[in-house]
């Protein structure tokens, strides 16, 4: 029973697919998967838009949309009639061919790099080798949706927003990259069914989640820096900067192709919630052994959800940071302690088990964290305000 | 230590967050077609015309001296000049506007119009559900629809209202004692007439105290 629940998206895949004969059966099945991807991440990015403006509205001490069926959960469904009813606007001077395929071009790079996550047991579209690569390889390629964009509107406030887009997103992906390589070095394989695999062992009841180690930790918390700058959520939305960008790249985008950006950028901070659970938070697997009967899928999307959760927490209280500092951020301190992350999580795998390895990587990376801040915050002159006066 | 303030805010943010659904006084905005607020004493938005009375054509203040119109920043205010004339508040025989109208689309609330009328005939009204699904003909307002009783002057602005009346009253009276002054004048026999200029002046307050 518990088994067919956690299988149950499997077995129903297995069974339609009976039906057909044998020839079609793989391409069948493949179009089967294609086809729940296809109908659960637009779903979820429904639900996240909804708990994003409930969220941010609660956080503002409003009530957020509550007219649109109960507690405003049409809300999305509202949204996305309206968008589909606006005129479709492309500029006369727009590249039109460019223009049209930028939104497409994001949508679709942005599902393919979900292929490869391991959304429950036995439930991976693509069961990849190299599908951490693939990934990466996925989601460096939404920037060019995003020049695209930005070039093809003849806009100067897309392009302006397209440069910003670029630059942040190539700067960011560095450390995103980097600290996933450490998962990659400790697990030794780049398939995230193994990476997921190698997670889903439990002493004491407690989960083996690369979270819960020293390097794991610092890792996650760059990753989660590192995704929320490729996703161009606040605080590094500079992109989309509306004070000074109108809307960045997708300015001159109106009615379902604005829609389909929208689409894209929370699908694709789903697809890399989906990562980064993937990576350092165990995956589909449950968090206490004694709760491994509830279905692994259902484990998948609440992390992956709560991920969501947390930019929007964090979207609700920082506010938007400058260019240089988005710059410095990432290649002065994010880089460097995602390198030196690699050696620490080399001398963990060297090392062996015992209670020296904790007290030792803990340590070199509090000691580093201790010390980039400091040589950082004395730099940049951040710490107490000091007020100058005109005499 | 480097990401301290990060934390800080977080946890204010997820304090605003929880307080939100339990004590009911800290949400800030209200359920709008429903739930209203008040409108403050010194909001204002666009002018309309006042009039004394029950009828509002014959009551209108408005003399159609056309300062507002020629003052008017953005021109939203056309006035046509009545050819005959009619009693005003103190009975004195003036023009009064044929056609009076603002277009509200144009209106920018500045309130110069009520500044520079010399017979506080147009003010400024709190009115603000004026949304209409014809944009020209249902946001040019005529007289008809700009005029509205002194009464509702009173609830709208009352401070102000009030200040008006008085101002209004004592200019009614000023106006009275001269005519009184006058027919004196006409009245008394012309021997004392050297040592009249003099009488009104002290006999005007005394006139209104009265």
């Amino acid at each position: 029973m518990i088994a067919t629940a956690d299988q149950i998206f499997v077995l129903l895949q297995h069974w339609l697919v009976s039906f057909l004969p044998a020839v079609l059966q793989p391409v069948a099945a493949v179009l089967l998967s294609v086809v729940g991807i296809v109908a659960v991440f637009p779903t979820l990015f429904a639900l996240a838009v909804w708990m994003e403006r409930k969220g941010l509205g609660r956080m503002q001490n409003r009530l957020g949309p509550n007219r649109v069926g109960p507690f405003g959960l049409l809300q999305p469904i509202a949204d996305g009639i309206k968008s589909l009813t606006k005129e479709d606007i492309v500029p006369l001077s727009a590249d039109a061919v460019v223009h049209f395929m930028a939104p497409v071009v994001l949508v679709v790079v942005v599902f393919m790099g979900i292929a490869v996550l391991p959304i429950g047991r036995n439930m991976t579209l693509v069961s990849m080798d190299s599908g951490l690569l693939f990934f990466f390889a996925m989601g460096a390629s939404t920037e060019l949706s995003v020049f695209m964009a930005g070039w093809s509107s003849r806009n100067k406030y897309s392009l302006l927003g397209a440069m910003r887009g670029v630059a942040q997103m190539i700067s960011y992906e560095v450390p995103l990259l980097m600290s996933s390589v450490a998962v990659v070095m400790i697990t030794g394989s780049l398939s995230l069914d193994k990476i997921v695999a190698a997670q889903n062992q439990y002493t004491w009841g407690l989960p083996h989640w690369y979270i819960f180690t020293p390097w794991g930790l610092a890792a996650f918390v760059m990753f989660a820096i590192a995704a929320t700058a490729e996703t161009n959520r606040s605080p590094f939305d500079l992109p989309e900067g509306e004070s000074e960008l109108v809307a960045g790249y997708f300015t001159e985008y109106s009615g379902f192709k604005f829609a389909l950006f929208f689409l894209g950028e929370y699908v694709g901070m789903l697809s890399i919630s989906g990562l980064g659970t993937t990576l350092f938070l165990g995956g589909w697997s449950a968090p206490f052994s004694i709760l491994g009967f509830v279905p692994s899928w259902i484990w998948f999307f609440a992390k992956v959800m709560l991920s969501i959760c947390v930019f929007i927490w964090v979207r609700g209280t920082l506010p938007r940071m400058r260019q240089d500092q988005l710059m410095n951020f990432a290649w002065k301190f994010v880089l460097p302690l995602t390198l030196l992350n690699l050696f620490v999580a080399a001398l963990w795998r060297i090392l062996g088990d015992g209670w020296q390895r904790w007290a030792l990587c803990s340590a070199i990376l509090l000691l580093a964290y201790g010390l980039m801040a400091r040589i950082g915050m004395y730099r940049e002159h951040i710490g107490p305000r000091k007020y100058r006066y005109a005499e | 230590m480097l990401g301290e303030g990060i934390l800080k805010g977080l946890a204010e943010t997820a304090r605003n967050f929880a307080g939100s659904f339990v004590s009911a006084d800290r949400l800030t905005t209200v359920q709008y077609p429903e739930q209203r607020i008040a409108p403050i004493e010194a909001t204002r938005d666009f002018p309309f015309l006042v009039y004394d009375g029950a009828d509002w054509e014959a009551g209108l203040r408005c003399v159609a001296c056309q300062i507002c119109e020629k003052e008017c920043p953005p021109q939203c205010i056309y006035i046509v000049k009545s050819t005959d004339k009619k009693p005003d508040y103190v009975g004195k025989q003036q023009f009064y506007p044929a056609r009076f109208d603002i277009d509200i689309s144009v209106c920018m609330s500045c309130q110069i119009c009520v500044e520079v009328c010399p017979f506080e005939a147009i003010k400024m009204d709190t009115e603000f559900e004026l949304s209409t699904t014809d944009r020209f003909g249902g946001l040019l307002h005529d007289r008809k629809e700009l005029a509205k009783s002194n009464e509702h002057y009173h609830k709208i602005h009352p401070t102000e209202a009030l200040e008006v009346d008085a101002r209004l009253a004592e200019e009614k009276a000023k106006t009275e004692a001269k005519a009184k002054a006058a027919a004196a004048k006409a009245a008394a026999p012309p021997g004392t007439a050297a040592a009249a200029p003099q009488k009104p002046v002290p006999a005007a307050p005394g006139e209104t105290t009265a």
